[in-house]
């Protein structure tokens, strides 16, 4: 019992405390309790989801990524909600995207931004972790899909993860 | 609250409701169930963006201390949005739903 007293992700277990003091109401002595308790129960549960600890290697390029991401999001957004309202019918696209990224996180997070970014989404992961399926919603070419997510994402992602 | 702030919270939920009229519009108007799947995950970030900075504004402009609770929700759903819209797209090709006519490329199998 004593050798699970232990917090296998540190960093993961100050994420969720804090957390946990942000959503209740005010930092007080039960907030405390029940936020420990939470920090230390959590990482345990999930332990095995979590196969090899994810290695940031330049986690200050994130704020400037994420702004990006926010930029593009709003600018896509606007086009196509052009697209939905205009009476033309979309011409879509299932499109193979070669992933270069090697890391699973590295690999969720490009996914994820692929899906909220408006006009694409992403699909499937195929088993050797080397190919994305994406789904967009009115594309002229596959290349041209693949040349800008490989620009505007996977280069900062690369460069962060290497 | 002062007028500047109350305008740009007005600009902000006309803006939110905007896009999540839109996506709804879309998720009536596109043709088959691929298209279909960009509408709640891009209603989402534009229009539940824009709706909770509003309400982080009000909040902070007519109670004292910035709605953290708000910036929490929105980070919530652009993490967990994604995530659904994947599930989605996997189960729509595992049966084998049929994709519109004219769309290029095809769905593996594996």
């Amino acid at each position: 019992m004593l050798d699970r007293l232990n917090f296998p992700q540190p960093w993961l277990s100050l994420l969720l405390f804090a957390i946990w003091q942000f959503l209740s109401d005010g930092i007080s002595g039960a907030s405390v309790v029940l936020g420990l308790f939470l920090a230390w129960l959590i990482p345990q549960i999930t332990q095995g989801f979590w196969p090899e600890r994810p290695g940031f290697i330049h986690p200050w390029r994130m704020p400037v990524y994420l702004a990006r991401v926010l930029m593009d999001i709003i600018v896509a957004s606007v086009s196509v909600a052009r697209l939905i309202l205009s009476p033309r019918a979309p011409s879509p696209m299932f499109v193979c995207y070669p992933l270069e990224l090697e890391h699973p996180l590295a690999i969720s997070i490009l996914a994820s931004t692929i899906s909220l970014t408006p006009g694409t989404v992403s699909a499937d992961v195929s088993d050797d972790n080397k190919t994305l399926l994406i789904h967009a919603l009115d594309a002229q070419s596959e290349q041209e899909v693949i040349d800008a997510i490989k620009t505007r994402y996977e280069k900062p992602l690369l460069e962060m993860f290497k | 609250m002062n007028e500047i702030a109350e305008y740009i919270i007005a600009a902000l939920l006309l803006v939110g409701g905007f896009f999540t009229l839109v996506g709804a519009i879309g998720l009536a108007r596109l043709p088959d169930f691929f298209t279909r799947l960009h509408g709640p995950t891009k209603a989402t970030t534009v229009g539940v963006g824009a709706i909770m900075l509003a309400s982080v504004l009000y909040f902070s402009v007519s109670h004292d201390g910035i709605g953290i609770s708000e910036i929490l929700i929105t980070v919530f759903l652009f993490m967990t949005a994604p995530v659904s819209a994947n599930i989605l797209a996997k189960a729509a090709m595992h049966i084998g739903v049929k994709s519109m006519d004219d769309t290029r490329g095809k769905p593996w199998e594996q």
